[in-house]
Parts: structure tokens; C-alpha cells; sequence
């Protein structure tokens, strides 16, 4: 018995050092790092939940809404939840396929990553924030999901808004549209990752861009217990989410739906056309009444997470880059319609705004005879006569004359350039810096960017002058390019006549957006002022009170006085009636309104003529201003000008309806609105 | 004490709360702890169930408290009864065992929550022989390590037969245990059997020789992969709980949570926010530590240990003021069994043992292992009450 008490003493002890191992452990565990399982535990059990806030509706200068939020069912996937599951989430994305009847396969692409080599179907979003896979769910299907949560871990239902555009495709690259948060811009916003539940979407183009931390809000913060399944148990404590602002736009929803029929029918009527634009200016306001892109697409593609086909198609060359709007971001030549800062020019190069001025049928420089469009010869002329009838002759001579005062090919060692200069203050070659990202500079060629461009272009075009093109097969072509590259190694920092020449009726290397020929217009026929464009005019709270009222920047002023432009507008005056657009104004009440303009017909290497027209009306007393641009349109006269024509009959509402009954003019005696519109919640939503 | 216990015999009455009866001289302080571990372990399974019917949030404590009461009637028969027939009838109850184990892997075994374990009664009753095995194997391993006759001539080792026969009878046991499987219960019951073998006297050399196969077989077990992965994934996530989060570490890693978030004093019962939300599996039955962690923070958990080290030092003094070898051997056999549980169970909770199914005496949820526990008491109170030392 000894041992075997000897023994069982041996066990004794053996407890009594268990007891204290166990208590010792405990003490470190549940004293000593305590606290830091307390912090453990809170992160556990407490989510972050962001309630997403309304975003903030756009209407049109009436109060009308372009874009507005419409309610519905998603139901959401937390894929982290689901890769935590043993079978990844296989069994709980098999049952959601039999509730939501959509197919499995589609249900796993929905919810992969995006990435290199995974194309949509896919999640481009942040893989904190639930993948949305099903919209417009029915509540009953929904109601099982959240009551079920056991069979559907990691699957919420919830009511989320979407974007809803009640005006179809109308001003479709204005407004822009939203994608997810990716992953590095989440991880830039403080506070987001813990979200999850709401998706985060942020603008990625046109006004939902610029304007996106106004329409957003600010989002509800819910500290939520959840329990292992992630079912909320108590809501701790709560932030409403604030809705976002509205912004009240200068468009008008009428003309936008005027100018986008009649771009689309000038579009049919050329079918070689591969783009156009059309822009309708405030002159008083300088805020942007309608503006629209050819080729275009529905907006309503990306709501809910667009399909890779459409997105494939949307960035094709095929479908013409339908999300690139030709208004802001389409470089063309301008053409006659650049005469007015030709003209601007030469009056302010002290030419007499009241001279005569030969217009022969072709003007001679440097051996080359530059002709009149048709060969036309008028003798001597007045400026005004110059416009009307478009006579480049005259302006050859002025821009040849320009470039010899400046010392010609050897410049002196200050320059005036008078046309560029002038372009340039007319606001062409740089941004308007309208509200809407993505816009184009255009360009004007001056000796200074000619030489910029030879520097940087020069060492490989000398080397290929020494070396020639020996990589090329065809000999008379090799032989071609190495003659050019010696050319352009000696000769390329010259800015030549023919470049002056082809300036001042801006062809050659001039290239203006849509948007900067309208504002330039708007200048000539406003108060002189150059303005930076605005779309958006106000911000007013949900609530309907203002905010903030958006202001349209002035940029500069016309170097011109106020004589000439006078001179100019009279003789613009004439062009509908008398001049280069008379044959598309044929039988246009010009008693009623009066609409002046001029054509532009740009000749484009390799591809038909860039076809323009810019108005403005009334002609006395103008008050609103509108380009068309066709591209591979043909003449000004013939495709641009009248779908002009057909803008101003809808604005005045001078033409037909379907039925031959008058139309109501969609902005009375042409005059925009003026007051800010009374905001309901009705309209925003 | 005039008189001499079981010559004259008073009334019922007076046998059973008299001066010098049965509840006058049991273990006052065994039975005390064990009491106040079940009252504890009731409430902790109450707080870790409320939350499963909103309907009836106290069902499970309900169960519980009923299993608590049968193994209270349990204890009483058999805390007054003669401990001797336990020899007599070793194998019958050993016997009994097998058969409740061989009908579990038998088509009429039952899978409840994940464990091949039962053997359904019908009304809601099942019951769950690896339980039973534990205090049959104690029995038969006491007896037959015990020789019956030695002719007045004291020996202190057992002999080589007796041994082999133990190591058979475990061997077996542990054998059908492992069918189901159930790793914890077959731990157990091979922990145990080790401790009553050195008990009985077998030379150092065997005990080293035993620890050294034993270690040996479990690095062969573990090399040849006979271990399920999720067994082997259970020791690995001891050693590095972070090694698989999802899984077994994911346990490990809530328990640990769970005990740690209580600090001192506790959240304060059904306060606990790990428990509510279910972070940690098995909250009722095998991880029950966590929410006395939880919500009754250091000052509980200790609590309950000391509880169970009461329990566990009153048995092995139990032990050794036996009077004779094979009570002495039953006895430190149930400490054995039921330390070697505690350790487990509440290693398991504070990361330093593996993730193994077992119960923590006297406090988890469950109807067999409660019975087995409290009848291992009462045979403790039966040899307290009738072993006395020569």
C-alpha cells in the first residue's frame, strides 16, 4: 500500500500543480491581456455599418430632374463572409440561386474580383463593401434572405437607390455616371473599410464626377452588435445619413430634347458622319443651356453594375466611344466660323474696320495660289461683305501680311502675331475649364509652338535625315521620309506663310472644341467677356433651400472695342438671310426671330469636311448662342446649319409638330430661365 | 463511536440522517463543491442558450437542471450502497459499456450536432456510452489489476496478467471510442488507464517504458496519417492558432477572446457579448469555460477551477486513506479521470491544450456525461463512507 499511497500522493500534486498552471494562465489571460481581448472582442462583435446616404438629384434649370434615384431591392454578397465557409460559400450561393432563379455560374462571376485577365461579369469593387447580385428583387424573395439567415450567411437584402434618367439617352456624357469605390480610393477615405453593408458608388464622369462630395452626403454611421452569424442584434448607436445635395443645372430639359433630335436627325441625313455636337450658351449668363454628343448611349447601362458586352462596346472604337463627349472633348478644325477672331485681328492690328479689301478669286503666296471655296471673286469689299459671303482671300492676304511684319521665316525678335494672339484671347487653345472633366485644350499654331514642337522632336528627325529609313522596304518612300526629316531637322522650327495663311480662315493646324467656339460667340456677342462655361448653377439642400449658388468665372475680356463687335455681329446678322446660310434658312421667319451665324466647312485630311455652324438669336439683341458640329458633316451650310435651323425653330417654337399644329416654344421669346426653381421632394426622387 | 457500523441496524430514517449515517459522515466538502459547480455550471448553460428560442429561453437549463436531478438520484443509490459489489460487478457494468458502444457505430447510433456519440431513447432522450465507459473502465481496471485471493501475503505490484488484461479491456474500450470518432473521450479513457496502471505498482522502468511508447505511438499515429486532417489541425492550431484562422483556430482564437474580454470581474452573467453572439461553438457542451470567462471574468473562472480542485483533492484524499487496493485504485482512478478532463477542457479554452471534445465536469451541458460524473462522486462518498485505513 506504501507505493501505491506513494503514488496517488504523486497524482495529488500533480492536480494541485494543474490547479496553479490553470490559474497562473488565467491570470495572464484574463488580468495581464485583458484589455487587449476586450479590444478583440469589440472588433468582433461590433460592425461599422454605413447607411449610405440619398444622393442628391441634377435637374434642369426648371426643376425638372435629369437624373433622379429610384428605390429598390438588392441583394448583396459579402464574398470575405462566403470564402470563410468551408465550401467557400458554395452551398449558401446554391440555395440564393434557387430563391433569386439566377443561375449559379452567373451568381460566382458576379461576385469575383475584377482584375487582370477577369473580365465583367466581375466586381470592380472594393472587396470590404458587398457585392450586389441581384436588383429589383421581389419582396418576397428578399423576405426569406433576411429572415433566413442561417441558410444565408453573408447574403443581405436591402432597399437601395438607384439612378434613374427619366430623359433616356438626352445628355448622356454630361451627366456621367457612377461605378464602386475601387479598392485605392477606399483605402484614401478614412472610416470606409469597416462597411458592410450599402454599396459605395462614386461619380466617374461628367457632372456626377465634378459635383460628386456635393451629391453624395454624408452617410449614416450604425455601430451594430452582430452576432457570429452576422445578424444584427442591438444597434448601438446611430447617425442619419445625410441626403446629398440636388444640383440645379442651367440645362433645359426641352431644348436638350430639341438639340439631341436634331443632332440625330443631321446625323441620318450624313451617314458617313462619325460624330457630332451641339452646344446651346447663356450669352448673358455664360451658363450652358443644352449640350450634346454624337455617338451616344443610355446612361441606364451602368445601373446596377453594367454587363462586360455593353462595357466592351461603350469603349470601342467600333461604337465611335460613345462616352467621349464631342462638345468638350472632339478637336476639329473651325473653319470660317474662326473668322471672327480673324477679323478681331486685323481691326485690332489696326486695319480699317471700315476699309475696302480685295477679295480676288485666289490669293498668290510664295508661288502657291490659295483660291476661294468655288472660285468666288467679289473685287473690293468691305469686312462686312467678307463675313457674309465668307471671302478667305482677304483674310489669306491679312495673315500672310501679319506673318511678313513679324519678319517672316527669320522672326523678329518680338513678334505680334495678331491672329493667334487674338484666338487666343477669344479663349481657343486652352480649357474653358468648363464644370465637367475630360475637355480637350484644341490648339493654335504660333511660332513659339512650332518651335517647342521642332525641340522636341528635332534630335530624332536629324538623326533620320543622316541615317534615312533603311527599315523601310519601299525605296522611293524611304527616300520620301528621309527628304521630309531633313526638312523638318533644318526647317521644322519655322513657322512658314502657308501655316499664316491657313490660320487665318482657321484650317491647318487650328483645332477648337464645340464648347470654345460657342463661348467664344458668346463673348463677340455679349458684353465682351470671356467665361469659363458652368452646367451647374445651384446647389440647394434636400430641403429645397439654396446652398450655394455656382458662379460663372470671367476669364478676360475681348481686346476688341465695342464698335467692332457691333460690326461684326451686324454682319453675322446677314448670314442666315443673305449670306453663306441662306439656303438653309430658306423660309425661316427671320420677321419673328432673327438668327445670325456662320458656316464653317473644314477640310480634314483624309476624311470628308467638318461641317459647323455657329448662331446666335435674336441677331439684334442676342441672347442665347448655339454651335453645331458634324463631323465628316460636308459643308456648314448643308448639315450643320440647318439642324441649327431646326434647334432655334424648337426653342422659338416657330416649326410643325408631328400633327402640323404649332409648337410651344420650348424657352418663350428665347429667353432662358432666370430664377432658380422652387425644389419639392417630389422631384427629386 | 460506540457502535459498529452495520451490526445493529436503526430505522431507515435514523440509517440515513442519524448521528454517524450516511449523510452525517459523507464528504461534506466533495458533495458542497460538486453542488456548487452544477449550480454555476446551470447558469452558465442558461446564459449560453437563451439566446436559441426566443420562445423559450430557458429550455436547455430546464434539461439541464433535470439531468442534474436524475444524477442526483443517481448519486444517492449509489453513495449508499456498498462500494464492494462495484468489484462483483465490474464486468457486467464494463460489458454494459462495450455493448452501448458497439450499438453507437452499430446502424442504430445517432449523429447529434456533428458527433457520431448516441444512442436515441425516444422522448427526447439519448444517451452516450463513451460516457459511461469512463467510470466502467475505472472499475474493471481496478479489478483486474487487484488480484481477488493472496492468501495474507501482501503484494504490491500487479501481476504481469492482470496488466495485459487492463491494457486489453482499455485498449478495446478506446478502440470503439475512436470508431465513432471521438479523440477527446479516447484520450480520456487511455489518460486514465495510464494513471490507475502506475497506481496498481508496476516498476518505474514500465512507467518510463509506457510514457516512451506512448510517445512513440503517437508520433507513428501521427506520421502515418491516421488522424483525420481536422485532428491533425487541432494540435497544429495549439501550437499557432493564427495558422487556421477559419477553422479549429478559429475556436481556439473566440475561446481565447471570450475568457480574455472578461478581465477581473466579468461582464456579469448573460452580459457577455461573445457568448450572446455565439462567437465561440459549442458554448453549452465542451467550450462552457468561455462564458464563466466571460461573464464571470478571473474572479469566476478561478472560482470554478478551485471548485474543481476541491472536487479533484477531496477524491485523491479519498484515495489515500483507502484501506484497501482496489478502492484506492478506483478512487485515484476516477481523480485521474476527472483532473485529466479538467485539464483538457479548460487548457483547451485558455490555448495551452489541443481543441478536444470533452465535457467539463460537473459543469457542461449533458445528460450521460452528468450521470457518469456524479456517480463517480457518489462512488467516492460510497468508499469515503465504508473504506477506512487499517
Amino acid at each position: 500500500m506504501t507505493r501505491l499511497r506513494g503514488r496517488l500522493l504523486v497524482l495529488q500534486v500533480l492536480v494541485i500543480a494543474m490547479i496553479v498552471i490553470l490559474v497562473v494562465r488565467l491570470w495572464q489571460v484574463q488580468v495581464v491581456q485583458g484589455s487587449r481581448f476586450v479590444t478583440v472582442a469589440t472588433e468582433t462583435r461590433t460592425r461599422e455599418v454605413r447607411v449610405p446616404a440619398l444622393r442628391g438629384a441634377i435637374l434642369d434649370s426648371s426643376g425638372r430632374p435629369l437624373v433622379r434615384n429610384r428605390t429598390t431591392l438588392v441583394v448583396s454578397v459579402d464574398r470575405g463572409r462566403l470564402e470563410r465557409m468551408k465550401d467557400g460559400g458554395d452551398a449558401v450561393l446554391r440555395r440564393l440561386s434557387t430563391v433569386l432563379k439566377v443561375p449559379l455560374s452567373k451568381l460566382k462571376q458576379e461576385i469575383r474580383a475584377c482584375g487582370p485577365g477577369v473580365s465583367r461579369p466581375c466586381w470592380p469593387g472594393s472587396p470590404y463593401t458587398p457585392i450586389p447580385v441581384a436588383n429589383n428583387v421581389n419582396p418576397r424573395a428578399a423576405l426569406q434572405i433576411l429572415e433566413r439567415q442561417e441558410d444565408f450567411p453573408g447574403v443581405t437584402a436591402d432597399i437601395q437607390a438607384l439612378r434613374d434618367y427619366p430623359n433616356g439617352k438626352d445628355a448622356a456624357q454630361l451627366l456621367g455616371y457612377l461605378q464602386p469605390v475601387t479598392q485605392s480610393e477606399l483605402e484614401k477615405r478614412e472610416g470606409l473599410k469597416a462597411n458592410y453593408s450599402g454599396v459605395d458608388l462614386t461619380g466617374r464622369d461628367g457632372l456626377e464626377r465634378t459635383y460628386d462630395s456635393a451629391l453624395r452626403g454624408a452617410p449614416g454611421l450604425r455601430n451594430v452588435q452582430v452576432d457570429r452569424m452576422g445578424k444584427v442584434i442591438t444597434v448601438n448607436q446611430q447617425s442619419d445619413p445625410v441626403p446629398g445635395d440636388i444640383l440645379v443645372t442651367s440645362i433645359d430639359a426641352n431644348v436638350q430634347r430639341i438639340v439631341e433630335k436634331s443632332i440625330d436627325q443631321a446625323m441620318q441625313e450624313v451617314p458617313n458622319s462619325d460624330g457630332a455636337a451641339a452646344v446651346v450658351l447663356d450669352i448673358k449668363t455664360g451658363r450652358v443651356i443644352a449640350m450634346a454628343s454624337r455617338p451616344t448611349y443610355d446612361p441606364k447601362v451602368w445601373t446596377g453594375g453594367i454587363a462586360e458586352k455593353d462595357y466592351r462596346r461603350l469603349l470601342s472604337d467600333k461604337s465611335g466611344k460613345p462616352l467621349v463627349s464631342r462638345a468638350i472633348a472632339g478637336e476639329y478644325a473651325p473653319g470660317s466660323t474662326f473668322k471672327i477672331s480673324s477679323v478681331s485681328a486685323m481691326v485690332a492690328d489696326g486695319q480699317p474696320l471700315h476699309g475696302t479689301y480685295q477679295c480676288p478669286g485666289a490669293y498668290t503666296v510664295e508661288g502657291r495660289a490659295y483660291p476661294n471655296a468655288g472660285g468666288m471673286s467679289l473685287g473690293a469689299i468691305s469686312l462686312h461683305e467678307a463675313l457674309v459671303k465668307s471671302c478667305d482671300t482677304v483674310f489669306y492676304r491679312a495673315g500672310y501680311e501679319e506673318w511678313l511684319r513679324d519678319g517672316g521665316k527669320v522672326p523678329k525678335s518680338k513678334v505680334k502675331e495678331p491672329m493667334p494672339t487674338m484666338a487666343k484671347a477669344y479663349g481657343f487653345g486652352r480649357r474653358t475649364g468648363i464644370d465637367l472633366p475630360g475637355e480637350s485644350a484644341g490648339r493654335i499654331p504660333t511660332r513659339g509652338w512650332k518651335r517647342d514642337l521642332w525641340s522636341s522632336t528635332k534630335d530624332e528627325m536629324c538623326r533620320r535625315a543622316k541615317t534615312g529609313y533603311p527599315e523601310m522596304k519601299d525605296q522611293s518612300r524611304a527616300a520620301f521620309a528621309k527628304r521630309l526629316a531633313h526638312e523638318n531637322c533644318v526647317e521644322g522650327a519655322i513657322f512658314h506663310a502657308y501655316e499664316a495663311v491657313n490660320l487665318s480662315i482657321g484650317q491647318g493646324d487650328v483645332l477648337v472644341t464645340p464648347l470654345q467656339l460657342a463661348r467664344a460667340y458668346a463673348a463677340l456677342l455679349g458684353d465682351g467677356n470671356v467665361r469659363s462655361p458652368r452646367i451647374g448653377w445651384a446647389l440647394m439642400r434636400p430641403d429645397g433651400s439654396l446652398k450655394q449658388e455656382i458662379p460663372v468665372p470671367v476669364e478676360g475680356h475681348l481686346p476688341i472695342n465695342d464698335e467692332t463687335r457691333e460690326y461684326i455681329r451686324k454682319a453675322l446678322s446677314e448670314v442666315p438671310s443673305d449670306g453663306t446660310a441662306a439656303g438653309a434658312f430658306r423660309g425661316f421667319p427671320m420677321n419673328v426671330v432673327k438668327i445670325g451665324g456662320k458656316t464653317g466647312t473644314a477640310e480634314v485630311y483624309g476624311k470628308e469636311d467638318t461641317s459647323w455652324f455657329a448662331s446666335f438669336a435674336p441677331a439684334d439683341h442676342p441672347r442665347l448662342v448655339t454651335v453645331v458640329m458634324v463631323a465628316q458633316g460636308g459643308f456648314g451650310a448643308s448639315t450643320a446649319a440647318p439642324a441649327a435651323r431646326r434647334i432655334w425653330e424648337g426653342i422659338f417654337g416657330l416649326g410643325k409638330g408631328d400633327n402640323s399644329k404649332p409648337v410651344k416654344p420650348a424657352l418663350p421669346d428665347g429667353k432662358p430661365v432666370t430664377r432658380l426653381p422652387a425644389i419639392s421632394r417630389d422631384n427629386t426622387q | 463511536m460506540t457502535e459498529a457500523i452495520g451490526i445493529r441496524r436503526g430505522s431507515f430514517a435514523s440509517r440515513v440522517v442519524g448521528r454517524g449515517s450516511v449523510v452525517w459522515r459523507m464528504d461534506w466538502l466533495l458533495f458542497g463543491a460538486v453542488v456548487a459547480l452544477s449550480a454555476i455550471g446551470t447558469l452558465l448553460v442558461w446564459s449560453a442558450t437563451r439566446t436559441w428560442s426566443s420562445i423559450e429561453p430557458t429550455g436547455m437549463a430546464k434539461k439541464h437542471v433535470l439531468n442534474l436531478l436524475i444524477g442526483l438520484a443517481l448519486y444517492s443509490a449509489v453513495a449508499v450502497t456498498d462500494y464492494r459489489w462495484l468489484r462483483t460487478y465490474a464486468p457486467v457494468l464494463y460489458g454494459i459499456a462495450v455493448l452501448g458502444l458497439i450499438l453507437v457505430i452499430s446502424p442504430m447510433g445517432s449523429t447529434i450536432n456533428g458527433h457520431h456519440s448516441w444512442i436515441l431513447l425516444g422522448g427526447g432522450f439519448a444517451l452516450q456510452p463513451a460516457e459511461l465507459m469512463k467510470p466502467a473502465l475505472v472499475v474493471i481496471l481496478a479489478r483486474l489489476l487487484v488480484p481477488v485471493s493472496e492468501k495474507g501475503k501482501k503484494k504490491d505490484r500487479p501481476r504481469a496478467s492482470g496488466v495485459a488484461l487492463s491494457l486489453a479491456a482499455a485498449g478495446g474500450a478506446a478502440a470503439l471510442v475512436m470508431l465513432q470518432p471521438d479523440l477527446g473521450t479516447t484520450m480520456v479513457l487511455m489518460a486514465t488507464t495510464g494513471a490507475i496502471i502506475v497506481f496498481a505498482g508496476i516498476r518505474k522502468r514500465w512507467v518510463v517504458a509506457g510514457v516512451l511508447l506512448t510517445a512513440l505511438a503517437g508520433a507513428a499515429v501521427w506520421s502515418m496519417g491516421l488522424l483525420k486532417p481536422y485532428q491533425v489541425a487541432r494540435f497544429t492550431a495549439l501550437i499557432d492558432p493564427s495558422s487556421d484562422p477559419r477553422g479549429v483556430g478559429y475556436n481556439s482564437t473566440q475561446a481565447l477572446v471570450a475568457i480574455g474580454s472578461g478581465e477581473v470581474f466579468g461582464k456579469g452573467l448573460f452580459h457577455g457579448g461573445q457568448t450572446t453572439g455565439r462567437f465561440v461553438p459549442e458554448q453549452h457542451t465542451d467550450f462552457i469555460f468561455t462564458v464563466a470567462g466571460e461573464e464571470l471574468g478571473f474572479v469566476g473562472s478561478v472560482t470554478v477551477v478551485a471548485l474543481l480542485g476541491v472536487v479533484l483533492l477531496r477524491g485523491a484524499r479519498i484515495a489515500r486513506m483507502c484501506g484497501d487496493r482496489f478502492s484506492a485504485l478506483v478512487s485515484g482512478g476516477i481523480v485521474a479521470w476527472l483532473a485529466f478532463q479538467t485539464l483538457v477542457n479548460v487548457g483547451m479554452t485558455i490555448g495551452i491544450m489541443p481543441i478536444t471534445g470533452v465535457p467539463l465536469p460537473f459543469v457542461s451541458y449533458g445528460g450521460t456525461a452528468t450521470f457518469a460524473n456524479m456517480t463517480a462522486i457518489a462512488i467516492l462518498q460510497a468508499i469515503h463512507l465504508r473504506s477506512r485505513p487499517v
